[in-house]
């Protein structure tokens, strides 16, 4: 019963309003207790994505992209704490969602797929079974329908001769195929939302622009919201709508994609858009993001982390609170933007 | 060891209050099975009061089926529990560390040989091989201690080959060879002192296997003979007493080697995080 | 296929399995003192001693002596047992089902008692179960078998009468059911020996239990440690995100994984519980072929106890075996890599 309600919730709150965000995250932070102390992961972060919009995620590697990811999905490690903030996915409040309606919308209504493909199959089960797994979980097929199901999945993302793959482990097939399994897995029972946290890093080029399109094509086509997490910028501009340009746990830029590139007010923006290669653009030409992250596990960490790699900084910068101003579209986490 | 090394095993051992007490543990057993024999209120091997009493105060464990005070007997038989287990392991330490160091760093034949030995005493159940080695030598305590040597040879082997396999290539193996040392010289002078701290902890944990063999062979008769005391045999005596519930002649003995293989076992842990910090859990 | 596997490993036991017979013949030719001698008797004569000698053909090379040995081997002679006054085989062969039953019995308590335990422990690491699992697993490796069974003997048989008296697997007024498999428990059922069923049960409780709590320390603590690496990989994470269920992430995905390492220490269980099985025989007066080696080692029957150090050699070689297969049903990786 639940499901269902969930479900049509969902649908019609895409339907009825188009302007409500399929997933509206807000002032969300988390917090990992570790031995050697508390690593603030995230601080503040607020995303939004609508129905058939991409919403790109891009951040240098350890700014909180896959925590983010993590949390929305309510899949954090149990050393993580959310220790504020909102997540509303179709209306409904995540963070107060129980154990038993999370298992339900997971994998049916809000869809992941894994930076590490292989990784994220299990090793000792063939994919076909896999993706039964998922369909029988959710209903609508029945065990005896399930495998043909399966295999018409396979084919949908472009496997070849999809039943002999569906009886395959993960360790027969490449990890382009992989990937392929991992998208037919999420997107199976047709969720409202996909996360894709950097779907093609460890990919060669050629799959990668393949998978790509592959993914974004099916959720175009299905009207899903999407959010892709990528640490290369390039890549995002090239199929989202919108970027959130997350560092150090913080979200310090919001924008349209070619407002971004064309105006960006965060000097980290700034920064990124000069190391992102471009047609035209020699390699030499790139500059490098100087500094390293901050240790988000310093009790004296500034309002704005950016401050130790910023040259724009001025001493008022690491005074709290971290100035968010939002305009039109747009949003930029900083006291003397660009 | 260094300074650097006691000043380490100090720090892990006050931050560790169970390998402390490990160490209290090896210290009482050790003192017992040297002076435990000159202590004890009466003559292990002679009666000592009627039969089969109960533990009282003159017999705090009771008495066993001819009347001999099971205390003085638990007590008395520390030292050839442990001199038995000592013994095998000190046997299976100098062998076994020599032949696997050599199978490890000579390679090629001499550690397929050795391989194909100790591959072939892992074929058998080592206890029964155990039972095996003692029936064919002969009967005797000597025989039983050789056996638990030889069943935990194919261990030490495999622990030490790995070892010296990894630094047959090592810098200052290089060097040693550079200067002119032969071959013999690396392996007694660089390999093997660098394998002994890793090699003790295993000591310290195949004790507690090698009191369990030792028990274990004399509980089903062999080697020691009665009216010694040893804690397997004293567990077998009171094994047809306890079916008519005269529990404490089989109980304090059994508890007593408990105690010596938690002991041992606790201890190697210890020595572990000690020696190999990285391997802790 | 897996013919092909089985074929491929016995060949590759079968230096081990020589490597068996070689040791049983060398701890034959150990025997102590000169075994012509101790056939003849004391009272015997020079003479009759040589005559024996030749008989028994000691006075042969240690070559010729060998091949003597497989010969007699080749047909199954594993001498004579003076204690018994029958071929040695003829007695392994009636005795080996009581120790057998005995052994799997124990094994499976210890798999059921130490997979549960382990697979529970890390579920909730630092919950009690947890704290009873490290406690087991350090208690449990101290405790001698033949003591553990005298404990419980006290305890069930002595103190609460629950158990019947330890001697044997049926109690005085039942006769053995009709010979098909030699396992009591099954045999009596396939007969419908309902009482027969119930004796063998009542007697076999307490021993295979004491010859098990040795076995499930290290099983428990084995599949502690891989189920933590297990749940906390990629594969399980992606497999919540899917929304498979607690049930299906736990058994189906995880312990499936996790089982893998433990398969692999079986072979270590094996050796230790078969070991411990002689104890045990002796405690419980089990009539298997362990009591028989111990009874005949006593009154210096030397032909029994090398028939049975070679019959425990074989039986754990090929036990590994299997247990090597059984690794290759679970895990569909090991075809290629072998
Ligand atoms: N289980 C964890 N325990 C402690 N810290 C964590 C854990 N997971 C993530 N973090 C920290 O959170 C920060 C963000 O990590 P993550 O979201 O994985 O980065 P990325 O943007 O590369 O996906 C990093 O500093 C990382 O160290
Ligand atoms: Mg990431």
């Amino acid at each position: 019963m639940n499901d269902v309600a969930a479900a049509t919730l969902v649908q019609a709150a895409a339907r009825a309003a188009p302007r409500v965000p399929v997933l509206e995250v807000a002032d969300l932070s988390v917090e990992f207790r570790t031995r050697s102390g508390t690593v603030r992961a995230l601080d503040g972060v607020s995303l939004q994505v609508h129905r058939g919009e991409c919403l790109g995620v891009v951040g240098e590697s350890g700014s909180g992209k896959s925590v983010t990811a993590y949390a929305v999905m309510r899949l954090l490690d149990p050393a993580a704490r959310i220790t504020g903030g909102r997540i509303t996915f179709g209306g409904m409040d995540m963070l107060g969602a129980g154990d038993a309606d999370l298992a339900d919308l997971r994998g049916r209504e809000l869809s992941m797929i894994f930076q590490n493909p292989r990784a994220s199959l299990n090793p000792i089960r063939p994919v076909g079974t896999q993706i039964a797994d998922v369909l029988l979980r959710h209903g609508g097929v029945t065990r005896a329908q399930a495998p043909a199901r399966a295999a018409a999945l396979l084919a949908e993302v472009g496997i070849p001769d999809p039943e002999r793959r569906a009886r395959a482990y993960p360790f027969e097939l490449s990890g382009g195929m992989c990937q392929r399994v991992g998208i037919a897995l999420a997107l199976a029972c047709r969720p409202a939302l996909l996360i894709a946290d950097e779907p093609t890093t460890g990919l060669d080029v050629t799959t990668q622009a393949v998978i790509m399109d592959l993914v974004l094509g099916l959720a175009r086509a299905r009207g899903m919201a999407t959010v892709l997490i990528t640490h290369d910028l390039g890549l995002a501009t090239e199929y989202c709508d919108s970027i959130a340009v997350m560092h150090a746990g913080h979200v310090v830029e919001t924008a349209p994609t070619a407002a971004l590139f064309a105006t960006p007010r965060h000097p980290y923006t700034a920064r990124l858009i000069g190391a992102t290669p471009r047609p035209g653009l020699a390699l030499g030409d790139l500059a490098s993001i100087a500094g390293s992250l901050p240790d988000l596990r310093r009790e004296d960490l500034p309002a704005c982390r950016f401050l130790d790699r910023c040259e724009r900084a001025r001493p008022d910068c690491a005074a709290a609170p971290l100035p968010r101003r939002t305009e039109a579209a747009r949003m930029v986490a900083c006291r003397y933007p660009l | 060891m260094s300074a650097a090394s006691l000043a380490h095993a100090r720090h892990v051992l006050s931050g560790n209050p169970v390998t402390a007490l490990a160490f209290g543990l090896f210290a009482l057993l050790v003192g017992t099975a040297i002076l435990g024999p000159a202590l004890v209120p009466f003559d292990p091997i002679a009666a000592a009061g009627p039969a089969l009493q109960p533990p009282s105060a003159r017999h705090p464990f009771g008495t066993d089926a001819i009347g001999r005070d099971v205390f003085s007997r638990v007590i008395a038989a520390t030292r050839l529990d442990l001199g038995m287990a000592f013994a095998a392991v000190a046997i299976v330490f100098a062998c076994g560390t020599l032949t696997g160091a050599a199978a490890g760093f000579f390679g090629g034949w001499t550690d397929r040989i050795i391989g194909r030995l100790a591959d072939t005493i892992m074929a058998f159940p080592l206890f029964v091989l155990a039972m095996g080695i003692v029936a064919a030598l002969g009967n005797t305590v000597t025989n039983i201690v050789i056996a638990t040597a030889v069943v935990n040879f194919p261990l030490y082997v495999r622990i030490a080959r790995t070892e010296a396999s990894t630094r047959r290539g090592a810098g200052y193996v290089e060097a040693a060879r550079l200067s002119g040392y032969g071959e013999a010289h690396i392996l007694f002078r660089e390999i093997l002192p660098n394998l002994l701290p890793i090699m003790m902890v295993q000591v310290s944990l195949t004790l507690g296997y090698a009191i369990l063999n030792c028990a274990g062979l004399s509980f089903i008769g062999l080697g020691v003979r009665p009216p010694a005391p040893e804690w397997g045999i004293m567990v077998a005596e009171g094994a047809s007493a306890i079916i008519s519930g005269e529990w404490w002649i089989a109980l304090f003995p059994g508890l007593a080697l408990m105690i010596a293989v938690f002991t041992f076992n606790l201890l190697g842990d210890g020595l572990r995080d000690i020696v190999d910090p990285r391997r802790r859990t | 296929m897996m013919l092909a596997v089985i074929a491929r490993r016995l060949a590759a036991a079968l230096p081990t399995l020589a490597g068996v017979v070689v040791v049983t013949f060398l701890l034959t030719r150990a025997l102590p003192g000169d075994p012509a001698a101790y056939f003849a008797g004391p009272a015997a004569t020079r003479e009759a001693v040589e005559q024996i000698r030749a008989q028994l053909g000691l006075d042969r090379s240690l070559g010729m002596q060998f091949l003597g040995y497989l010969r007699e081997l080749a047909r199954g002679d594993l001498g004579l047992s003076i204690t018994t006054g029958q071929p040695v085989l003829s007695d392994i062969v009636a005795r080996l089902p009581a120790s057998a039953e005995l052994t799997l019995l124990a094994l499976l308590f210890a798999a059921l008692a130490g997979i549960s335990l382990g697979v529970l422990a890390a579920l909730r690491p630092n919950g009690w179960l947890d704290n009873l699992c490290r406690v087991i697993a350090t208690l449990g490796v101290c405790l001698p078998a033949f003591f553990t069974g005298l404990l419980l003997i006290y305890v069930f048989y002595y103190l609460l009468g629950w158990a019947p008296a330890p001697l044997g697997r049926l109690n005085a007024f039942a006769a053995p059911p009709p010979h098909v498999t030699g396992f009591f428990l099954i045999d009596s059922l396939l007969a419908g020996q309902g009482e027969t069923f119930r004796s063998a049960l009542a007697q076999i409780l307490l021993p295979a239990l004491s010859l098990g709590i040795f076995a499930v320390a290290p099983i428990a603590r084995i599949t502690r440690g891989s189920m933590l690496a297990v749940m906390s990989s990629d594969f399980i994470r992606a497999a919540r995100a899917h929304g498979l269920s607690g049930r299906t992430v736990v058994i189906a995905y995880a312990l499936r994984n996790a089982l893998l390492p433990v398969v692999t220490t079986l072979g270590m269980v094996f050796s230790f519980l078969l070991g411990a099985n002689v104890l045990i025989e002796k405690v419980f007066a089990w009539p298997g072929i362990g009591s028989y080696a111990v009874e005949a080692l006593i009154a210096s029957d030397y032909a029994p106890v090398q028939g049975f150090v070679m019959t425990m050699g074989f039986l754990y070689v090929l036990l590994n075996l299997a247990i090597d297969l059984l690794y290759r049903v679970i895990d569909p990786r090991m075809e290629v890599t072998a």
